[in-house]
């Protein structure tokens, strides 16, 4: 791809960018959220028309204006959130769109067949094909979209995110996976915003920042700064800022709290404090937000507060008890995107007297709360929709910061942002902890939950397995428990 | 949005205004088109007929921006005209029958949503449920047969003028109007009707009362249409028992002529009296020009898909 460019309406998101992609390498494309990697991919794949610039694919100039052109070329995508249709099988899900038939009449055996191929190509060849894909975890159905592409003679095949939702085991299967297509002289363009997967996995690594080309980069000898800098175009600090906050008394205490998912979790947060959450995907972070939050109901054990007893069975409670819960889907659980900024920020509690809302109060409080959490917007009315991934979630954030509340639940406070974006969420919850909110974070980036936290949970199959104090924890000694190793 | 009629940004606003662009162009038309059009006497006979529809319609915009539907507001029209009716035949005062009326209607809308928050049936089938029942008490409480009134202070509700000039339904019209327009844009209420319609999940995780939310815009939604059957009841002298059927469509064409979309969390109420005043004026148009009835509906039916398709494309 050479000198691409292309708008939408006034604005400039992609000008002249270049891109080589060599057949057996897997090239990282990186930069902000923001920086044009999708519109670049969507250029690439026929979504979009570039407005200048040239496609070359085996070095013949080639014209790109559908996703079946795309596909024509070799082409394939696997988006972050996947395409796959839940109640169809597999089977029927990999021929969708290009069914094997005579006279509309179905090749059933045929396609069969030919699934359990595509299948074994991608180490799935114990998966039923007549499975419902609903019934498959989010790794295998990855896999899946894989296979598809693969099944459509993919040479090119980008990837967007695709660790995102995955497990460690899963993400291991699906290196080996790109390392085997990368063998057979599949390749790969690889979206992500997690700098350890492109240094582990990638050959070449390629940075846009907003709409220009950065530059390309052999990834041997590149170090984790100068990739930062080249996205952001400055050295940023350090990834994580320092805090230098002493946790105070006992504000939460948790005992014995158990559901169907979770059994015996049992522990203590004080104001000040960042506890840690970690552990695989599956092992119960989440459900134990859940059920402290009260979307689920414990069956076990109690929740105390300044050493009283509390009763959060619905969010209603949790709330006026104190609680605050930032959730890991921001898209489909923290914002109403149609709604504006500031509705969002102001939804858990509206400013309003008798119930009529007071008008004044709610923006100056959304003003104010905008400037402290340097969201950038131009306007407090802007759908939440309009708003880039960093800034989405400053806007949860804020949503529950107008609460004053005594105990946050952070899950996956930083998935999908960018790493300025994440170094401003991490000043925020220091900020935070200063004035002695308690914080739960549940991180499946162990950096992360290593610099963050004062203490740390790890949870394995639904239980507590350690509780380990941050300064002394390393990678290893989170992952072993996280494992079920001790 | 700044202001209760201000909008985000200028795409928005255009959009928006598809609807009144709509409306003006068809009275343009019919001006030109029909002599016996633009007179007072006219447009306030279609106020008057629209009355009906737009209250429930006002109604069913809090429903549908709730990512509901009410399919059962028809129903209800005709079972609380009447039981008011009833109420008054049975020698009770018009006080009396309109308390009853209305509570009656209150409650039907209650139990929509009861049955789609608590038993979590999909709205569609359980206002049809309803809808389906309640067509039933109806016939068997009127077996079939009007119930006539004579109260006269009663009858004043719907045929009677304010000044001699503006129909009483008319004035009731536009009081509902301001008064669900503030609903909606003034109050916490409203705004919660917002954010349910827009995501469900996020509002539950916001604290926003879901359940008890759903009873709200299902009983405001029951009460106006008790509130048309009695403004209904009480121009026609008589409750019928086949009264409002079909309104509920009508209804529902006037929220999404409005601009208002079926998926919920987006909309406006001053679209959707917009949209019943585009039907309204429709169907007069097509009287006025002698367009058999027949063709009126494909006029209808084909206008209503042009107006979603165009919305479609911005």
């Amino acid at each position: 791809m050479h000198g691409i460019q292309k708008a939408f309406g006034p604005v400039k998101v992609l000008e002249g960018v270049d891109f080589e992609l060599r057949p057996g390498e897997v090239h990282a494309l990186m930069g902000e959220n923001g920086a044009g990697k999708s519109t670049l991919m969507k250029v690439l794949t026929g979504v979009h028309k570039a407005d200048a610039g040239d496609i070359k694919v085996d070095g013949q100039t080639v014209s790109i204006h559908s996703t079946t052109d795309a596909e024509k070329h070799g082409i394939a995508i696997i988006h972050q959130e996947l395409n796959l249709i839940p109640h169809l099988s597999v089977t029927e899900n990999l021929f969708l769109g290009r069914e094997l038939s005579t006279l509309g009449v179905l090749h059933r055996r045929a396609m069969r067949k030919r699934a359990r191929e595509w299948l074994a190509q991608v180490g799935m060849q114990s998966i039923d094909p007549d499975m419902p894909v609903a019934r498959l975890s989010v790794g295998q159905q990855q896999m899946v979209e894989i296979a598809k592409a693969l099944g459509q003679n993919a040479r090119v095949l980008i990837m967007d995110e695709p660790t995102a939702a995955l497990s460690e085991r899963e993400t291991d299967t699906l290196f080996a996976l790109i390392r085997e297509l990368r063998q057979k002289g599949t390749g790969i363009v690889y979206v992500s915003h997690r700098m350890e997967e492109i240094f582990v996995l990638c050959d070449r690594i390629s940075v846009l920042r907003d709409g220009h080309f950065v530059g390309t980069r052999p990834i041997p000898g590149l170090s984790l700064d100068e990739v930062v800098q080249m996205m952001v175009g400055r050295s940023l600090e350090a990834r994580f800022p320092t805090r230098d906050v002493t946790p105070g008394k006992v504000l939460l205490k948790v005992e014995h709290l158990g559901d169907k998912q979770v059994h015996d979790i049992s522990f203590e947060l004080r104001a000040g404090e960042v506890l840690g959450v970690a552990g695989l995907m599956g092992a119960g972070r989440t459900e134990l937000a859940r059920l402290l939050f009260g979307l689920d109901k414990a069956s076990e054990g109690r929740v105390l507060l300044d050493d009283e007893p509390i009763h959060t069975r619905t969010p209603v409670q949790a709330i006026k008890a104190g609680l605050g819960f930032v959730t890991e889907d921001r898209k489909a659980q923290g914002l109403v995107l149609d709604l504006s900024l500031r509705e969002n920020i102001s939804l858990p509690r509206v400013p309003a007297h008798a119930g009529v809302i007071d008008r004044a109060t709610e923006k100056r409080q959304t003003k104010g709360l905008i400037e402290q959490l340097k969201i950038r917007t131009r306007d407090m009315e802007l759908p939440a929709r309009a708003l880039s991934g960093g800034n989405q979630q400053k806007v949860v954030l804020a949503k529950w910061l107008a609460l004053k509340p005594r105990v946050l639940i952070l899950d996956e406070p930083t998935r999908g942002v960018d790493v300025g974006g994440k170094a401003e969420i991490y000043q925020i919850i220091n900020q935070l902890v200063a004035s002695g909110v308690a914080i739960l974070m549940i991180s499946s980036e162990l950096p992360e939950v290593l610099a963050m936290s004062d203490r740390i949970l790890v949870m394995h199959e639904g239980r507590a397995s350690a509780l380990l104090d941050a300064a002394t924890a390393t990678q290893e000694t989170v992952m072993l428990a996280a494992t079920g190793g001790h | 949005m700044t202001s209760r009629f201000s909008f985000g940004n200028g795409a928005a606003l255009l959009q928006r205004l598809g609807s009144v662009i709509g409306l003006l162009l068809l009275i343009i038309a019919l001006s030109v088109l029909s002599p016996d059009f633009l007179n007072a006497g006219n447009l306030l006979t279609v106020l008057r007929q629209v009355s009906i529809n737009a209250l429930i319609a006002f109604g069913m915009t809090f429903v549908i921006l709730a990512g509901g539907i009410d399919l059962s507001v028809g129903a209800i029209l005709a079972f609380t005209g009447a039981i008011t009716a009833g109420v008054m035949a049975a020698g009770h005062g018009m006080a009396l029958a309109i308390g009853v009326g209305l509570g009656l209607g209150l409650l039907l809308g209650v139990i929509n949503g009861v049955l789609v928050s608590w038993g979590r049936v999909a709205p569609f089938i359980a206002t049809l449920g309803t809808m389906t029942l309640l067509r039933g008490l109806t016939l068997s409480y009127t077996q079939g047969q009007p119930i006539g009134v004579s109260n006269s202070s009663f009858a004043l509700l719907g045929d009677g003028y304010i000044a001699h000039l503006i129909p009483n339904p008319v004035v009731w019209m536009f009081l509902v109007f301001v008064i669900c327009a503030f609903l909606l844009r003034g109050t916490v209420f409203g705004r919660h009707v917002f954010a349910l319609g827009g995501n469900e999940e996020a509002a539950r995780l916001s604290g926003v009362r879901i359940n008890a939310m759903k009873l709200g815009v299902y009983g405001l939604s029951g009460l106006l249409s008790a509130f048309a059957g009695i403004v209904l009841t009480s121009r026609l002298y008589s409750a019928q028992a086949t009264a409002g059927s079909g309104y509920e469509l009508d209804a529902i064409a006037a929220v999404v002529l409005g601009g208002t979309s079926l998926a919920g969390g987006r909309g406006w109420l001053f679209g959707t009296l917009v949209g019943a005043l585009l039907i309204g004026f429709l169907n007069n148009g097509l009287n006025l020009l002698g367009v058999s009835s027949f063709y009126q509906q494909v006029v209808k039916g084909a206008v209503i898909l042009i107006a979603v398709l165009l919305d479609r494309r911005k």
